[in-house]
């Protein structure tokens, strides 16, 4: 059973070489039957078996992963947490993943290095300033903590931002919220991991699903390449390969699948202490606790399930964070590399029971599932817990695309979709 | 960078062509029609892993045309006027 982490057993391992650390999570055969499948071993899945033994007192419950836990988009975002959303629905869902990190290390006994350093989105005109204190009102309102940076604010945080007279975006102010931040991708996936782990879960890797098991009209199972696992209610958590799945189950998703890059600088030393996102550039960055410059912009413009993303999209993030930052033109790039995303019409996620029942969806995170982890995790794991809608989840189902109620967030939080 | 063929203006850079949805995903006729059908046609997917057949749209000539793809290699099989009359 692996061990409670404390400054006392870190300090005892320091003394004994560091030669009694054990394995943090089980890696057990898969049952024939658990009371419940989380299919998509990432932050999502992961969240969702902890949270289904924690708050539900289930822990008959696999997770299945086809590659490895985290090995998905959980280990190919740029680790940004932030809840500066604009309509109510999406208030209470990313403002309950917001409060969730904020204890997250405590709960999970994992260090998953939460650092709110502050994210400013920037505004380039005066119409982007009139926008922008809408958005900071919206935000007040629904109780998310935001302030109206001017220009001098900005320079404050970022003062090492293109605020030359001749710079193509220039600084009129920006959107702050200061406990944003970023934390520790893998130590999410991680920490949760052993989190359930400790609690009875089962994680399974390198399960790949062939089919759905159909029987009286409801799913009953999955067939996968570790044998046939039955269970009463499944959960499905797979990001960007969301269609694929429901093309097994028998149905479509309003989803597109796109490449979303990213790439990470060599390190250097401390230069940047908060999170800078401009809608000018399409360009967000911030320095991660190693010292590299972490980049991210837009979507690819082509749908794909390449995970490497291709070449004019780069140009266009790396341009445009010189356009931001000149003084980063002699950095050396490290790695780039690109994770699928499942993109909604209205960029809001899709929570709730697919057209299979007993076959439950939390997809369609689009660019922006890290910051949401645990409000996925605790909102998959009532739907499966107690086969109903909660009300922070209730507005996110796939009936809202006949319904017509949609939650536009792309225009509302003016990100990158 | 890819080159994508346009039907008319042959291989061009893939920044010169916008996507368009599904091919075949054709507008539903019809005052009476069942709200289901009206979001189906709207808003469902078929996003497949692999094979597809998709509409694009030569922004630089202002051209639709069908292209099939694929969309693990970014292989591009063939591409056709939305006629048929032209291929590339």
């Amino acid at each position: 059973m692996t061990r409670r982490y404390s400054a006392l057993s870190l300090f005892k391992e320091g003394l004994a070489g560091q030669t009694g650390w054990k394995q943090a999570w089980r890696s057990p055969e898969p049952k024939p039957s658990y009371d419940a499948i989380v299919i998509g071993g990432g932050g999502h899945g992961l969240a969702t078996a902890y949270y289904l033994a924690k708050n539900h007192g289930i822990a008959r419950v696999a997770v299945l992963e086809k590659g490895w836990i985290g090995g998905g988009n959980t280990g190919r975002n740029t680790t940004v947490v932030r809840s500066n959303y604009y309509y109510p629905e999406s208030v209470e869902l990313y403002g309950l993943a917001h409060r969730l990190y904020e204890g997250l290390s405590k709960d999970l006994n994992y260090n998953v290095m939460l650092s709110r350093r502050g994210m400013v989105n920037l505004c380039h005109s005066t119409v982007e300033m009139e926008m922008g204190a809408r958005t900071v009102n919206a935000m007040q309102i629904n109780g998310i903590d935001a302030e109206l940076f001017s220009p001098e604010d900005v320079r404050r945080v970022a003062p090492i931002y293109n605020f030359s007279p001749d710079a193509r975006f220039p600084v009129f102010g920006g959107i702050w919220q200061r406990r944003a931040g970023t934390a520790r991708h893998d130590a999410v996936a991680w920490g949760y991991a052993r989190a359930a782990s400790r609690l009875g879960v089962d994680i399974i890797q390198n399960c790949e699903i062939s089919d759905f098991i159909i029987e009286g009209g409801r799913c009953r199972g999955v067939r996968t390449t570790r044998g046939t696992i039955r269970a009463e209610r499944i959960g499905m958590a797979v990001a960007g390969h969301s269609s694929v799945l429901a093309a097994k189950a028998g149905f479509r998703l309003p989803i597109n699948s796109y490449a979303l890059q990213a790439c990470v600088s060599e390190p250097v030393k401390p230069i940047l202490d908060t999170v800078v996102l401009s809608p000018g550039t399409g360009v967000y960055v911030s320095q991660s606790d190693k010292g590299e410059i972490v980049i991210g912009g837009g979507l690819d413009r082509i749908p794909s399930y390449a995970q490497r993303g291709n070449l004019p999209t780069l140009e266009t993030v790396v341009a445009g964070l010189l356009e931001m930052f000149p003084i980063f033109g002699q950095l050396k790039l490290m790695r780039q590399w690109a994770g699928i995303v499942d993109v909604v019409p209205d960029s809001s996620p899709i929570i709730g029971e697919s057209p299979l029942p007993n076959l439950f969806l939390n997809c369609g995170w689009g660019t922006g599932g890290f910051k949401a982890i645990p409000a996925g995790g605790t909102l998959l794991a009532n739907l499966l817990a107690t086969g109903r809608h909660n009300d922070i989840s209730r507005p996110f189902d796939l009936d809202r695309f006949a319904s017509g109620r949609l939650i536009d967030e792309a225009a509302g939080s003016g990100i990158a979709h | 960078m890819q080159l994508f063929p346009c039907p008319f203006c042959g291989p061009r850079d893939e920044t010169e062509f916008h996507f368009g949805g599904d091919a075949g995903n054709v507008r539903p006729d019809g005052a009476d029609l069942p709200i289901e059908r009206w979001a189906n046609y709207l808003y469902l997917r078929s996003n497949p892993k692999g094979a597809a057949r998709e509409i694009w749209v030569h922004v630089t000539c202002g051209e639709f045309f069908v292209m099939e793809r694929d969309t693990v290699t970014h292989e591009v099989l063939s591409s056709t006027a939305l006629g048929g009359e032209h291929a590339a």
